[in-house]
């Protein structure tokens, strides 16, 4: 493979009129840019957040204490008849909890069948009604996407205005990134039948998001 | 991938003749159009982001080799391999190397790189078994035909068909019924598929963005179909070309904020997935292998020649959904790959000229594509050029070129050129006078095979400029 690579290089850098690697960018190219490419928001950012997201099929319930979490999910999964058996993740935001003794709770990652999970975030994105999920040990990809109805925990203080702050965030929280950071933005959907729009092409039919107002 | 860009002409009037895809075509025409306008229209920052996306993009070009190799470096610190593969044939390669001797089992999320690269052919032709995951993909899989649009590959099926295809198809799984709705037809496609999903062995997926500062792939879908294939199988391959490359998280953000507005007019799509290496060691879930293979297959030659702005294309598919010819003829009649004009650019330069002769005609130059096209592609003037190759190297036929000559001929002599146009234009002004139009031509059967020739007024426009002035 290494001829292939050396090919390639080969030829960019003959298009490009060097014959080796040159010098590195300038770090003054960004500035050059110079343009604020940062969308401004018609509102507040908890607010756009939940209106973006309400926008594409999105659900959110806002509470203003964690102690009114559980009432919350048990209103939730009574509204849509999902059940008591849950998949969660162990992030911070539900370490704590306290669940009903006569829920199932299953840790660990989403199993085939499995009807509902509850996650935390990373973060929320004004912007767009984006949630940030990262993958981690207590924070497995597959719970975001193998259940029917995937409910995220999420803090009015983790919403940031635009993309760009999440990747600062990101570079102070950790150096590299985790294996997965998952953008959502609603349900899953497809238009792939005749242009209609249709939820839970592959991913959850339901996308809610219950934000902690502290 | 089977070609057939050179019988352009044929395919577009079978296209033109076929019933059922003209009502597959009516359905989609200006969904997309309208729902792009919307969005565009909602953010008054998009011309300011356009500029943006444009200079970021052509400094990572003018730097491709640096970013590649940081790529690559992130790549393997993160604990993923980097395989480089200059043409379809190497890519290949590189992925059936990856896969091994044993029969694996194959999910595919949607990614043109691999039809570029004819990659399912390849892996079913020494056993392996591919899935495809997006739904639309899926749909043509089944269908055995190609995509006819970047983005919603099985446009030009309808409902009707795909029942007929999952009635077939299905059946096998224990799917007894027609379904008709579009509901049913998703809720069955999620059914059989999610079987599918949990018993693979390998995840193939394109990847929309490679990040050099993290080392990351990027995928940007709707279904949630790229996900499930990449996280649940033991090994998840990438397959990308090396223009996708951008320096930082931020570029992707400017770059993203343009992709699905100008796709399918969403502000953001649903999923877009950050994928850095395999999974870390105390993960419970995601791969254990990730591999990126990086193909060129041409595009390092096109780096500062006449279709070097090409790759600076996002593969949005705002340029089709705004062609008029694409519009009419749908995407299998451009008989290769891409389709519409980012497809009548690439194809010719990358399959040969020679090759797909008819795609730079297949054009009427109103100039809508470059409109919308959300990083400033001049695609109609790329076209314009490849049809001065056109004439240069003889590709074109003996009559075109011949009446091209005598017309240049003319052109460059004022005087010849307002006699016979005078002439011209009074004696079919004056044969034309009673219908106002005619049917038919001596010598121009081409033209009035499919529209009339409106009959001129009996003065050229000199004469009249003349009269009035």
């Amino acid at each position: 493979m290494s001829t292939a690579r050396e090919a390639i290089f080969r030829r960019i850098r003959q298009s490009l009129g060097r014959t080796d690697r040159g010098a590195p960018p300038p770090s003054s190219w960004r500035a050059a840019l110079e343009s604020d490419v940062r969308p401004r928001l018609d509102r507040e950012p908890v607010d756009n957040f939940v209106h973006k997201l309400e926008s594409v099929s999105g659900t959110v319930q806002r509470i203003d204490s964690s102690s009114s979490l559980i009432d919350a999910l048990a209103e939730h999964l009574d509204r849509h008849r999902l059940g008591t058996r849950l998949s969660a993740a162990e992030y911070p935001v539900l370490a704590g909890i306290e669940w009903p003794a006569e829920w199932e709770i299953h840790t660990g990652p989403a199993r085939g069948d499995d009807r509902v999970s509850v996650t935390g975030a990373f973060a929320g994105v004004a912007e767009t009604g984006t949630v940030v999920i990262l993958s981690s040990p207590e924070s497995p990809t597959t719970l975001n996407f193998l259940p029917d109805d995937h409910i995220v925990v999420l803090r009015s203080e983790q919403i940031v205005a635009h993309l760009e702050d999440v990747w600062q965030r990101l570079r102070e929280h950790t150096p590299g990134l985790p294996r997965t950071v998952n953008l959502i933005t609603g349900p899953s959907r497809t238009a792939d039948v005749e242009q209609t729009i249709q939820l839970g092409a592959h991913g959850p039919r339901r996308f809610h998001v219950i934000l902690i107002e502290a | 991938m089977q070609r057939s860009a050179s019988a352009f002409k044929q395919q577009a009037e079978l296209a033109l003749r076929d019933e059922v895809l003209q009502r597959a075509l009516a359905k989609a025409k200006g969904g997309f159009v309208d729902k792009r306008r919307l969005a565009v229209a909602n953010l008054p920052e998009f011309e300011t982001i356009r500029t943006a996306a444009k200079s970021l993009k052509e400094h990572t070009l003018a730097h491709l080799d640096f970013y590649l190799e940081q790529f690559e470096q992130r790549v393997v610190a993160s604990g993923g391999q980097v395989h480089w593969a200059g043409n379809a044939q190497e890519a290949c390669s590189a992925v059936l190397e990856i896969l091994g001797d044993q029969p694996r089992q194959v999910l595919k999320g949607k990614s043109m790189v691999s039809e570029e690269i004819s990659l399912n052919a390849a892996l079913e032709a020494v056993g392996h078994t591919i899935v495809e995951t997006d739904l639309g993909e899926y749909i043509i899989q089944l269908a055995k035909e190609r995509p006819s649009h970047i983005i919603a590959p099985a446009v030009h099926k309808t409902r009707d068909q795909i029942t007929d295809l999952f009635h077939a198809e299905h059946v096998k799984y224990g799917y007894t019924e027609r379904v008709t709705e579009v509901k049913a037809i998703v809720d069955e496609a999620r059914a059989v598929l999610r079987e599918k999903f949990l018993n693979a062995d390998v995840g193939i997926t394109g990847a929309n963005f490679l990040i050099a500062e993290t080392g990351s792939t990027v995928i940007v879908t709707n279904e949630g179909n790229g996900d499930l294939s990449q996280i649940l199988p033991r090994v998840h391959i990438v397959t990308a070309s090396i223009e996708k490359v951008v320096p930082t998280l931020d570029d992707m953000a400017t770059l993203l904020r343009l992709l699905a507005r100008s796709a399918t007019g969403q502000e953001m799509t649903s999923y877009n997935t950050i994928s850095t290496g395999p999974r870390r060691e105390s993960d419970r879930d995601g791969p254990q292998e990730f591999h990126v293979v990086i193909v060129d297959n041409g595009r390092s030659e096109m780096l500062g020649n006449e279709f070097h702005d090409m790759l600076r294309c996002i593969r949005c598919g705002a340029c089709m959904n705004h062609c008029p010819v694409y519009s009419a003829i749908g995407g299998h009649a451009y008989g290769w790959v891409y389709p519409g004009p980012m497809g009548s650019v690439l194809t010719p330069v990358m399959i040969g000229l020679e090759n797909a002769r008819d795609l730079p005609t297949a054009c009427t130059l109103n100039g809508r594509c470059a409109e919308v096209c959300p990083m400033s592609i001049p695609l109609p003037d790329m076209l314009r050029e490849l049809r001065v190759k056109e004439h240069e190297r003889k590709l074109t036929g003996a009559r075109t070129r011949i009446a091209l000559q005598a017309w240049a001929f003319a052109a460059r002599r004022p005087m010849l050129y307002q006699t016979i146009t005078r002439w011209f234009t009074a004696v079919l002004g004056r044969f034309g006078a009673r219908n106002g139009r005619f049917r038919s031509l001596p010598f121009a059967s081409g033209w009035t095979q499919a529209r009339d020739l409106p009959a001129p007024q009996g003065a050229t426009f000199q004469q009249q400029w003349r009269r009035h002035r």
